[in-house]
């Protein structure tokens, strides 16, 4: 849709409102320009060089991607982001889309939920993850308490280098290594947190959502003597999945930008036990400021960047198919 | 069948007027409340078991920083480091950068939605184009850069890059887009100038909006923790988000004083939420952002 511009006449006016629109912009566009144009741009030619904390040296064509075809702390941050991407955004989608269906419509309280939903949305990540890290405490934190008032064996959490499958496929002698072992325990951890950081921000988006289907469709589906899973099935789903998609845009990309968490609850030098919470953001940012290797560190950043760009893109084609807009 | 006919959309098929089963008599209307009454009674069981995994860790958040000392762990947190120094430092890039967003944006803005010049469409392109690449990807090169102008460590740092926010400027720019142009256009035939207009007219028709702008603003603003911690290295400089990561680094094995730092941290951005609340959600939801 073209949007008919109109407004001020370009000529017949004096010089001085010929430059006053763009005199507003000024403030705004200098900054956009010095502090993110400018570093976005930069990031791409920087991955050809050997930026490090002398400075710049020269350039060094595409030294610092095969660097990271060949290193391996690069591909376990990969795997760990993946692991995470994987665990949470479902996760995300799922119980919040419950809990908004539970909230849709005349309620008692309704507002009451939604303000307790969504208090750690607005709470700051660090405090959060300061809070975690004691209630996953394995000496003496809330939750291992619980587990051994109830009879159960405590565990490391944030400190358990090993993968979940392992986990709970070794009481029966089943030991798989590597990928198959699962995200460690550390992890899982982290991604829990995630889950319950972000859980009231898409339910109140699903909410929204669901109160836009017109009450029509459930009233002919009740007539229809359709089910409460028939309902959902072929009225809430389809019609609510223009919502669905933009959740999960978001959600993959947020999860993919995991740092906080990440660099408060396993703090550095490490990225967790064994390097099992290190995560893509988490190992650019270590390249870049501990090491100072910007060069190496800008590589990683425009590997992250295609990967986001790609993911929407795919995101796009496959849901867009399906997604249904409404008439 | 009807789940075709919902997606199709349009056909609905008619519909008559039904008892419901509060309003009906009888033994069938008396099955039909309590089964209304129990379905709502399980929902509140599901939803306030929601609510209590959400409010849970706030509560032992507070429960134990009251644990040995009770309200001198406060004391204690308060003035083991300077976190009033940390305060006024996050209490002044907030309302610094949530002053410059304000002012830049509603310029930008009204420059985009309402003056007609070459090169506008292209500009604006350019400041959206900056919103599909995520903070991270820049981040070094951004060091580097402020390096350059020698503000690392600098107050200037924590500020100046944030002033201008352009989902704020779309934000403004789609507001101001409804407000008709025929009232400019004689406003300044009438010899109003264009930055009165903006004063006088626009800006108090979008107070709605601005708030949003506002409370968006103040709260990544206060929340923001890797930039401050890439481009601050010394404690007078530091904010609160960087204080308490500091603080958990160092006090790792005290919980009750981290707990009452975590407190104390969190306090101010959860009054905002709960007196501003209905908005902020709405905000969220509306313009659907997150960080």
């Amino acid at each position: 849709m073209r949007v008919r511009v109109q407004g001020y006449p370009l000529r017949t006016k004096s010089r001085k409102s010929r430059i006053e629109p763009y005199l507003y912009i000024l403030p705004a566009l200098l900054v956009v320009l010095v502090f993110r144009t400018l570093p976005i741009l930069s990031s791409f030619t920087a991955s050809f060089t050997d930026y490090d904390i002398g400075g710049f040296h020269g350039f060094v064509g595409l030294d610092n991607y095969a660097r990271m075809l060949s290193d391996a702390r690069f591909w376990q941050s990969v795997i760990n982001t993946l692991f995470f991407v994987i665990g949470v955004v479902p996760a995300g989608i799922i119980f919040p889309l419950f809990l908004a269906i539970l909230l849709r419509g005349k309620l008692a309280g309704k507002g009451f939920y939604r303000t307790i939903y969504f208090l750690p949305v607005v709470t700051s990540a660090v405090a959060i993850s300061v809070v975690w890290t004691w209630l996953y405490n394995p000496e003496a934190g809330p939750i291992n308490r619980i587990i051994t008032a109830l009879g159960g064996d405590p565990l490391l959490w944030l400190r358990e280098p090993r993968g979940i499958f392992e986990m709970m496929l070794a009481p029966i002698g089943i030991h798989p290594k590597g990928i198959l072992a699962g995200p460690s325990l550390a992890l899982v951890s982290l991604m829990g947190v995630s889950v319950w950081k972000s859980a009231g921000y898409n339910t109140v988006l699903f909410l929204a959502g669901l109160e836009n289907i017109p009450n029509t469709y459930y009233e002919a589906a009740k007539l229809d003597g359709a089910g409460k899973w028939g309902t959902f099935r072929h009225i809430t789903w389809p019609l609510l999945s223009p919502t669905t998609y933009y959740v999960l845009i978001m959600s993959t990309i947020i999860s993919f930008k995991t740092f906080a968490l990440v660099y408060v609850m396993t703090p550095p030098p490490g990225g967790g036990p064994l390097g099992t919470t290190n995560v893509i953001v988490f190992y650019l940012f270590q390249k870049a400021f501990d090491r100072f290797d910007i060069g190496y560190a800008s590589a990683i950043s425009v590997f992250l960047f295609l990967v986001l760009l790609g993911l929407t893109m795919i995101q796009r084609k496959v849901a867009g198919r399906k997604v249904h807009y409404g008439s | 069948m009807w789940g075709r006919r919902a997606r199709a959309g349009g056909h609905v098929p008619v519909t008559c007027p039904r008892k419901t089963g509060g309003t009906g008599s009888g033994k069938n209307g008396l099955i039909m409340t309590a089964r209304a009454i129990a379905r709502t009674a399980a929902k509140h069981f599901f939803l306030i078991l929601g609510g209590f995994v959400m409010l849970l860790p706030f509560l032992w958040m507070v429960g134990t920083s009251l644990e040995q000392g009770g309200f001198s762990n406060y004391v204690e947190a308060w003035t083991k480091v300077p976190f009033g120094r940390y305060f006024l430092n996050t209490l002044l890039v907030t309302v610094l950068v949530v002053f410059g967003v304000l002012v830049t944006s509603s310029l930008a803005a009204y420059s985009f939605a309402t003056m007609k010049y070459r090169g506008r469409d292209m500009l604006f392109l350019l400041f959206l184009s900056t919103m599909m690449v995520p903070q991270p990807v820049y981040l070094a090169p951004s060091y580097v850069i402020l390096a350059k102008l020698g503000w690392i460590n600098t107050y200037a740092a924590l500020i100046v890059p944030w002033v201008a926010n352009v989902f704020s400027i779309f934000l403004l720019r789609q507001h101001f887009r409804t407000i008709p142009i025929s009232l400019y256009e004689a406003a300044i035939l009438d010899g109003c100038s264009r930055l009165k207009y903006l004063w006088k007219v626009v800006l108090p028709l979008s107070k709605s909006v601005i708030i949003t702008v506002l409370l968006f603003n103040i709260i990544s603003s206060w929340n923001s923790f890797m930039w401050p911690l890439v481009v601050t290295h010394s404690e007078e400089l530091r904010v609160l988000q960087v204080g308490l990561s500091y603080f958990n680094q160092e006090q790792s094995s005290n919980h009750q004083l981290l707990m009452a730092a975590s407190t104390f941290s969190t306090l101010p951005l959860i009054v905002l939420f709960l007196a501003a609340q209905k908005r902020i959600v709405a905000s969220y939801s509306r313009s659907g952002i997150k960080d």
